[in-house]
Formats: structure tokens, sequence, C-alpha cells
């Protein structure tokens, strides 16, 4: 269906200032008699503080205060504290000292006298799972969301058993589901494989550090912070800081990136907040680029075993899959479960035992990466399927068509029906845009020492969420305002869900407002801006607020020129009776009218089930206009599901392990498009992201002092604009039934296809060979290649 | 460790080498002489360094730019950026091989501001070193890479001793492999020095990369003109095309007379805690006609002896590539 303003692109009102570089993130505010703030942090990876003597820092000119960890509330473990008596891992952030300036901060706090006691460490999931394994914390070793923190140590006979058998040993799980005869399903199979596998974990490399600005003032606290989400963020933000949400204010009007590192609040964002209360100045906490490989975070590790089942006919009829996660030193994502959704989803095996063990390591917090799971797990079984398709002689798209989801195809423990899934259609279109059928013969042809890899891969992630609430306003000289609580990770998906409010109404996008990144806004209660949701959730969000206020116009329409209020319809500017379009009024005009009626028509009186911040900002706004607000109650049928295909073209050097990208086509089963240019920027962002996971980007600790390698780019490695090529990008472009006008999200698959599609087509140039790997390095192709055993060991972690 | 705030210093700006030797003698070592600085900052703001000075070269304009020879060849002063010398006309029709060697260097923001003469001074990469552990260079008794856990994929594959960290310089190799004079001035004053013979490994000084002495000064870069139009070939291989330190690289320079090769340079970096000159892949070349099988075979006579650690044995095969490529396609 042709709308309006879905499907075309625009320039989103916040452009402007972020290429100009007027816009300003956290660290560019200051505020009269502001102090800087820095962190002393850990230089042990496990300890004990026994005592901490800051008379000498305090003493020295310039310094005005410390916080200290016994000063703050920390959330209760194993959640990441603010400031903490037991660091877990080096770089851990113990006290926060202010003075004028950052050098004498920084000045002060090296004479800053800590005493620790070393306890054990560990960097290794499997070895804390040993029964005399160390525990990264003194309280246990397993924990996560819906895992209790417990002890949980495996027999010596479950190690030796894997060992013999070169696979992960796999004992007793902390969290485990299945679903159909298990047995019976592998005894269809043609073809089983089963096969040890490690995923890296893997910076955010958010661009903005996570610096954060707070003062009070007039009992309220002041926070410019930098967060992916905005409404979202403040009522755990309140938390941390210990008030109630109503007292806090919170600026975020640009944010960096966050990748999911920033999707709510993170304990160090309290830390000026408190420090500013304790020594009544304005804190800046401003945080380096190498700071933020300690008090940003990662992508949680798998060490994993995977087993799956093809029938002759490429049919995927069983999988089991265990997963040991690492944590890092705090509760982290549930990557572990997310997984086994891509599993079941993706490939709809007939039968699926499922089994997981978070485990936390002394290693900074691990969190939410796009496509948390979802996308580690796709550069897992995707080579494993054109394994399949190679030794079942099938062709590669084909054995993905035959396993494909379809709309209404259920998934995990409760077989949870997805709202729509257009991933064999996906596969079709970007076939041909590709040109499959003759690249694919391009799969290992030689030049010179390079060898051509062709390849297709597949991701999947949830795509939304309902009962958000939307408001919008039209103000008395027409223009429409859309309130939104969503954040501004970059996506420009605030301005791009407000325009299906706009949409609704027929507005021309020049006489709308988008109002977010402060809650001096008058926002409502949003979702964050995560998980590949916000198109989905809160386009239905500004649906049924505009929807709200489409029928106030209309009602408004009756009263004031008679009939009934379906008689009329809007054309953007204004309402008219549909038998005689003479009789009508402006938009200006309703909202005249709406502000004399009060009531609900000007947000006096407000839906009973809307959230206590969307009530708040709906009173504030009362009076002003035409009020559009609601909660979204519209019927949801399943889970929203995105998928994203990725074709790829690379040529690998076997004299000296490096690829170079040729090709590269993805296309995204996303729903309604929202915004053509937002959706292939994406595409391509993710697609960037997907090949660092790959091939480039790892995490590296010294195993012996708990030390961290990778704490620059050019350690961490994320790809850099030389180690990409030309990409393209496609939609399916099918509406979702339940979204509004069709819309679901996207963000994340499209990450996650690109990295399964690069090592597939790797292992395509190697003529099948499967790592079991992320990511593949040179080292590891040469290795490879000259017959040699490889560094790491096959399950080992944290390793270069 | 993670400390990364810039401390006080004071800060010299001298417009003369006069100026600069003087201050360098007078600050002794409580000073550090800097040219681009993309080594230096680094050390200073974690505070794994401390210095009272920085002696900022950059102001010295006799240190810059490339300078032709009476013999044909090219003085480089040690103070022009790697993007002058990646660009330079005179660089690249007679020593391609630097001007390819500097054009691969980190990215082009770190080439605009970084020097010749910094880039073959620099510092190892050892992360553990940089990281700030009392391993020997560091001027402790333990060297962290070179153990069974240690995380040594980037480390050394000769010449170890102690210290396994190598030369992360990638014109080092390049300058080696064409006889490169090195001009160095001194409170004593000049002293010319083979780049061969500039580098230094663990072995002879474990805290220094190059012979330079404390208050000497890099000035300028000879190129001898006997090299001039040879052919030649670099090829770095780094995790990533930008902003990397080699895993490996390969400077050669070979001399034809029809299919003979008549004379070689074969220099290979990141292998070794000096640019690693193969006089023995040299010399088994030298009247040979060039073929698949002579390069090969090359390949694998320049890593023989090779003492590899766990992480990094796939250098041998890597090395045994690039040596055999550079003979190939030189």
């Amino acid at each position: 269906m042709a709308y309006k303003l879905l499907g075309r692109d625009f320039t989103p009102p916040d452009v402007v200032a972020k290429v100009t570089g007027r816009a300003k993130y956290a660290e560019d505010f200051r505020a009269e008699g502001m102090v800087f703030c820095r962190l002393l942090a850990s230089s042990m990876p496990h300890a004990r503080v026994r005592s901490i003597d800051v008379s000498e820092a305090l003493a020295m000119p310039g310094v005005v205060g410390v916080l200290l960890p016994e000063e703050v509330s920390n959330p209760p473990a194993p959640s990441a504290p603010i400031l903490t008596l037991e660091p877990q891992y080096i770089g851990a952030p113990i006290l926060a000292l202010a003075a004028e300036d950052e050098t004498t901060a920084q000045d002060a706090l090296e004479k800053v006298k800590i005493e620790y006691e070393p306890l054990p460490f560990t960097l290794d999931p499997l070895q804390s799972l040993r029964p005399d394994g160390p525990n990264a914390r003194t309280d246990g070793n397993v924990a996560a969301a819906g895992v209790a923190l417990q002890t949980l140590k495996w027999t010596e006979e479950d190690f030796r058993a894997a060992e013999r058998e070169g696979r992960m040993p796999t004992g007793q799980p902390a969290q485990e589901w299945s679903v159909g005869d298990l047995e019976a399903a592998f005894a269809k199979a043609k073809v089983i494989y089963d096969e040890p596998f490690v995923t890296a974990s893997l910076s955010h490399h958010s661009m903005e550090p996570r610096s954060c600005m707070s003062y009070w003032q007039n009992g309220k606290c002041f926070v410019y912070g930098s967060t992916q989400s905005q409404s979202y963020v403040v009522p755990s933000l309140a938390r941390l800081i210990g008030i109630q949400p109503e007292e806090l204010v919170y600026i975020a009007e640009f944010c960096g990136g966050g990748f999911g590192s920033k999707g709510g609040a993170y304990p160090l964002m309290a830390i000026p907040a408190l420090l500013s209360k304790k020594i009544n100045r304005p804190v800046m906490l401003r945080v380096s680029r190498a700071e933020e490989y300690y008090h940003g975070s990662a992508r949680n590790g798998f060490q994993g075993q995977i087993k799956l089942g093809f029938a002759a006919d490429g049919r995927m009829v069983a999988a089991d899959l265990y997963i040991v996660q690492e944590n890092g030193a705090y509760e982290s994502f549930w990557d572990f479960r997310n997984a086994a959704d891509t599993l079941s989803l993706v490939y709809q095996p007939e039968a699926m035992r499922w089994r997981g063990v978070p485990v936390f390591t002394n290693s900074p917090l691990r969190t939410a990466q796009r496509g948390p799971g979802y996308n580690q797990i796709a550069a897992v079984i995707e080579p494993l399927v054109d394994r399949a398709a190679r030794d079942l002689n099938l062709d590669r798209v084909a054995i993905r068509k035959l396993n494909a989801p379809q709309t209404g195809s259920t998934f995990g423990p409760e077989r949870t029906p997805v709202t729509s899934a257009y991933l064999r259609e996906a596969l079709d279109q970007g076939a041909a845009l590709f040109n499959w059928e003759e690249k694919r013969l391009l799969s290992g042809r030689r030049n010179g020492s390079k060898v051509t890899g062709v390849a297709v891969g597949q991701a999947f992630h949830p795509a939304g969420f309902s009962g958000f609430d939307g408001l919008v306003r039209i103000a008395p000289d027409g223009k429409l305002h859309i309130h939104t609580g969503v954040g501004n990770l970059g996506t420009f998906s605030h301005s791009g869900t407000a325009r299906i409010a706009a949409e609704v109404l027929k507005y021309d996008w020049e006489n709308c407002v988008v109002e977010r990144g402060d809650t001096r806004k008058h926002l409502p209660w949003n979702l964050g801006q995560f998980g590949s949701n916000t198109s989905f959730t809160m386009g239905r969000t500004n649906y049924v607020a505009a929807m709200d206020a489409l029928a106030k116009l209309k009602e408004i329409a009756a009263r004031q020129l008679g009939g009934a209020p379906d008689d009329y319809e809007v054309d953007g500017t204004k309402v008219f009776h549909r038998r005689n379009p003479g009789r009508s009024i402006t938009y200006a005009e309703a909202a005249q009218l709406a502000v004399k009626l009060g009531g609900k028509y000007s947000g006096q009186e407000l839906p009973a089930d809307i959230n206590p911040m969307t009530r708040a900002s709906a009173a504030a706004l009362a009076g002003t206009g035409l009020i559009g607000v609601a909660k979204d109650t519209l019927p949801i049928n399943g889970q929203p599901a995105a998928f994203a295909v990725a074709f790829i073209q690379i040529e690998l050097d076997l004299e000296t392990g490096k690829h170079r990208i040729v090709d590269y086509l993805a296309v995204a089963d996303c729903g309604t498009v929202i915004h053509p240019m937002g959706l292939e920027t994406q595409i391509k962002g993710g697609a960037v992201q997907g090949f660092g996971m790959a091939c480039l980007e790892h995490i590296v600790y010294d195993p012996q002092n708990g030390l961290p390698a990778s704490v620059s780019f050019y350690q961490a490695k994320p790809p850099s604009y030389e180690d990409i090529g030309e990409m393209r990008a496609a939609a399916v472009d099918r509406p979702d039934p339940d979204g509004a006008l069709g819309t679901k999200g996207i963000g994340e698959p499209i990450m996650g296809c690109a990295a399964a599609a690069l090592v597939c087509a790797i292992s395509d140039a190697l003529g099948g060979h499967v790592f079991n790997r992320t990511p593949i390095k040179p080292d590891m192709i040469l290795n490879h290649l000259a017959g040699r055993a490889q560094s790491h060991g096959p399950l080992a972690v944290n390793t270069q | 460790m993670l400390r990364d705030v810039m401390p006080h210093f004071e800060l010299y700006q001298p417009d003369s080498l006069e100026g600069a030797l003087e201050l360098a003698e007078r600050l002794g070592p409580d000073a550090w002489l800097v040219a681009g600085g993309q080594d230096t900052y680094d050390w200073l703001k974690n505070r794994t360094r401390r210095v009272a000075a920085l002696i900022d070269l950059t102001g010295i304009e006799a240190l810059k730019g490339v300078r032709e020879r009476e013999d044909g060849g090219l003085e480089i002063g040690a103070l022009t950026t790697l993007t002058q010398l990646e660009r330079d006309p005179l660089v690249r029709e007679r020593f391609g091989l630097l001007a390819a060697a500097a054009g691969r260097v980190a990215a082009p923001q770190i080439r605009n501001v970084g020097t010749l003469g910094g880039n073959l001074c620099q510092d190892t990469r050892c992360w553990y070193y940089r990281g700030g552990v009392d391993c020997y260079r560091a001027g402790g008794n333990m060297c962290y890479a070179d153990t069974p856990q240690g995380q040594n994929r980037e480390h050394a594959i000769f010449g170890a001793s102690r210290c396994v960290a190598v030369s992360p310089s990638d014109t080092a190799p390049a300058v080696v492999a064409l006889d490169a004079a090195m001009v160095v001035h001194g409170p004593r004053g000049e002293r010319v020095i083979p780049a061969q013979r500039f580098f230094v490994g663990p072995a002879k000084n474990i805290r220094r990369m190059t012979v330079l002495a404390p208050g000497e000064i890099l000035t300028a870069v000879r190129l001898p003109a006997a090299w001039a139009g040879a052919r030649f070939y670099f090829e770095k291989v780094a995790d990533r095309q930008v902003w990397d330190f080699a895993l490996l690289s390969v400077a050669a320079a070979l001399r034809m007379e029809g299919d003979v090769i008549r004379d070689a340079r074969i220099v290979c970096g990141a292998v070794e805690c000096v640019p690693r000159r193969l006089q023995e892949v040299e010399r088994a070349l030298i009247g040979q006609v060039r073929s698949e099988e002579l390069a090969a075979s090359a390949g694998e006579l320049a890593v023989e002896g090779a003492r590899p650690l766990n992480f990094n044995h796939f250098k041998m095969p890597l090395m045994a590539n690039l040596v055999r490529r550079a003979i190939r396609e030189a």
C-alpha cells in the first residue's frame, strides 16, 4: 500500500546538528561551578578492599571531594554495583574523586592508598565449572535473569568423558527445555553433526563513551547522560540515584551509539549525581575511549556443543544445543536463551533440546549487544547448514528455504507463533538480486593465491512489544507535536515512528514537531530503544495516540458543524464532511475548540490505563491543544519477528589468510519500510559489525594476571573502512499484520546475517572446512592450510 | 593502568637542531624528545612513563623534506611526515618500496602527523609492556608473553632473548632493504649508522629498540643510489587494513638481469625485535633464474631456525608465503 510518508526518505530533524557538530552530547554540557570526577579502578581481577586512605588526596589543592563505596547503595548482587569493595575485574570502579580539573583529579587518585586482599579469579567459564575451579564472585559462579545466584560445579567425570571424546563437557545445566522426541528425531537423520564451538565476546565500541553530568537544583536531580533510550531510563536511573522518577530531569537528546550497552540506566550514570549531592557542585564524569573498555560492556561469549540432524531431503529434524555463557563479573543478558530461539525458529526442527549455564568471569560487564545470542549462534549454525547441503548434495539457498518458518510458524518451548515471517521471500529476492544461480558457480575459483567463496547467511531477532503509551498534541496553530519517549541511538526511529502518527492524521511532515530527548518535553512512557522493537512498539503507540486525536478531531467537527463523527474525514490540515467537503474546520480551529471544550479533548481527562509517566506528561500539556493519548492495547497474535538474509562473495588469499569482500547484498524482512534511506544505512552498518564479529573482533585476557589486552581500537579490532566492500540493501516490504501500518523492527538480524554469510563464505572458499569459532582470523586460516594445530584449544576463550 | 589523563609537563619547542640538542643535554633524563607524538602520547597519558618536559622537534624545519644527493640517492629529513613520504614524487620514483611502506602505516590521520623518524624509532607494541607490567624491557625480571599461557600472537619467532617483543615499524624493513644510512646527531656531533645496525635486539639492549643514546636525535635517513629504481615489493599483513600493526611484513628489493637475480634484499618485519634481514635467502637468490620454485624454496629457507611461541606459530607459514610472494612479484 502506498503511504504519504511511510516508505519515503526524509531528513531527520537531528541530522544537521550531528553533521555540523552543533549537537550537544553528554560531555558537551557545562554548569556553573562544575567539577570533574575520575574513578579509581581496581588493579586486581578479584580482591577484597581492606582499607582506603584518601587523606593525602583530599589535602591536595583543587580536590573537592570523594565518593566511597560504603556511601552508595548498590543494586542487589549480582547486578553491577556503582562502586565496590569487592572489585571483580581489573578496572572495576572503587571510588570517585572530584577536582577542579581532570589532571588534578587523576594526580589525586594516585595519592589514594588502597590495601587489597587478592581473591581467586578466572577468565574461563569452563574452568569455573570444574569441581575445584575458582569462582569469579565470592557469592557464587552462576546466575542470570531467571537463574538464581548459585554455585554450580560439574563432576570430574563430566570433564574426563568430554575430553576423551573431543566434546565440550555438558554437566548439569542451570536451565533447559525440550520439545519433541529428540532420540526419535535424530534417528530420522541422514547426517548428524556434533560439534564443540566458541563465539568470542566483543566490545560494543560505541563511538560516544558513557560520559555523564549531573547537578541538583530546586529539588530535582538533573542528569545529562548517554543512553540509547529516553523514557525507559528514568525509573531505573532514579532508583540508582535513590530518588523518585518525578524528581529526575533526564536529558539525552543525542547518543553516539549504544548497540545494546546503553539500553537502560547503568550504574556508572549514578556516580555524578551521588557525588554532586555530596559536594554540592555539578559533577562531570568523562569516560575516555580506553576506559570504555573497562566501564563499558561487551557481548556475551559462548562455549558450546551443538548437535544437528538433517534428513535426506535437507530438513533439520533434530537439534540439541548446550551453551555455557560468559557473563563477565555481573548479572548479564540472556544471550544463552535467545540462541535457542534462533535455532528453534529459523530451522523449525521437529525435536529440540536446549541447555544452558551462565557463568561469571573476572571481566567487565557483558550485556546485550545487537542480536544478543541470536547473532553469535547464527554464525555457528549456518556453516553447519552448509555442511549438510554439501553432504546431501543440496543447494544452499534451497536447504534454507526448505527449513524456513512462515507466518504463523511456532518456536521455543511454548511454541509461540510469529506474527509474520517472510524469510523464504527474502531468500528468493536476495537470490535473484545477487544472481545466486550464477555466482554460486564461482565457488572455489582460483585466481593466483586467491580463491573465491560465495555464501548465504540468515538471522532472526524478535521485532517488537506492546502495551506502551502514545502522546500527540495538535497545537492551536495546527502543528502536530509528536511526543516520543524513544531515544536517539542513531537510527532516527524517533522520527521514523513519529511519522506513523503523522501518516494517520495525513499531516505534511513540515507541520510536525518531534518532541523528545528531555523529560521536560513531557514524554510518554515508552519502551527502551533496543531489541529491534522500536518500529513495532512505538509505531503502535504513535498509531493509537494519533487514532485518538483523529477521533477527537471528528467529534469536535461533528459538535461544531453537525452530523456524526463518522461523517467526517481529514486531509492533513482540516476536518471535512464526507458528502460536503466545504463543511470543514481546520486542525488549528479544532485544537482551539479542544482547548475551549476541555475534558478529554485537551488532556484534562485522561484514560485510566496509561502509565503514571504518560499521565503526568499529558497533564502538563492539558489545555494547550488537542491531546491524543492512549495505551497500546491493539491485538497482538504472537511474537513479532524480524529476519534478514545476506549473500556474499569474497576472495580469500590462501597465502595470507586475509579475505576481501567482493559483493554483499542483504534483504530485510522488516514489515512495511518506514524510511528507505535509514533502512539501507542500518543494513550496511549492521553488516560492518557482523563482519567484525565474524573475522576480526576479539577480547583477550592474560590468564596469568587477569590483564586485558584488547583495550583500544587497534587491539580490539572493529572493522575499518578498508576492511569492508561495496554493499547493497533490499527489503521484502510486506506488512506485519500486527504492526502499526505493517511495521516491525529490523536493527539486529541485519548484523547476524552478515556474520553468518562471511563465516560461510570462508568455509566455502576452504572447500567446506568449518572452524566452529568466531572470529575466524588469518592465523587460524593459515594454520589450517598449513596443517598446523590451532594455537587455542577448541574451547579456549578470551585468547588471541 | 587505566589512568588515561595527560599529566602536566613543560613543553619546549626549539626551532633548530642545535637548540634541541642543547635542551636535551641540559634537561637530561627529565626530558622526552617528541616528533609526531603518536607513540609518545599513549605512554604519557597512561602515566606508564613520566617526564618533566617534552622537547617538541616539529618546529625544526631543517629536518623536514626530501633532498637529492649528488650520487642520485636521497636524504629524507626525519621529521618528514609519513603522508609526505608516501606522496613524494622522488621517493615514489626511485624508492617506491619506502613510499609503499609509509603508506601502510596506521591510518591517514596518523600518517599526517607521524614522521619517518618517529616511525623508525618507536617503541615496541608488546601489549604486556605497553600495559605497564614490570617485564624485562620495563626493568623487571620477567616476560609475561613468553609463557605457556602468554598471549603472544604478535610476538617474535626469531632473536628472542628474555624479551620476545617485535619491532612494530612498517618503514624499518624498507630502510634496511634499501641499505639506508641513518644520520644521528648528539652532544658529540654527527654519526652515520647503517640501518641494519641502527636497530637493536634484546640481547644487546633489552631496554631500547635502537642504538640512539639519550640525548641523540635521528635527523635524516639517506638512501643510496644503489637501489634506486630496483624492483620492489612491500606487503604488510595485519588483521585490519587500517590502524593496525603488522602480524608480518616483507620488504624486498631485487636487481634483475633478464630473468636472473643479480642482487637482492629481503627483510621481514614483526618477526623479531629488529627488522630481520634474510641474508641467507638473499645469497640463495643471487645468480639464480627467478621462478616459482626458487621463490618457494626461499620461503622455506626464510623460516629456518624460527622458534615460535604458542600463539604465533602461524607466522612461520605466513613468513614463508610472504617471502615467496615478494620474490615472485617484485
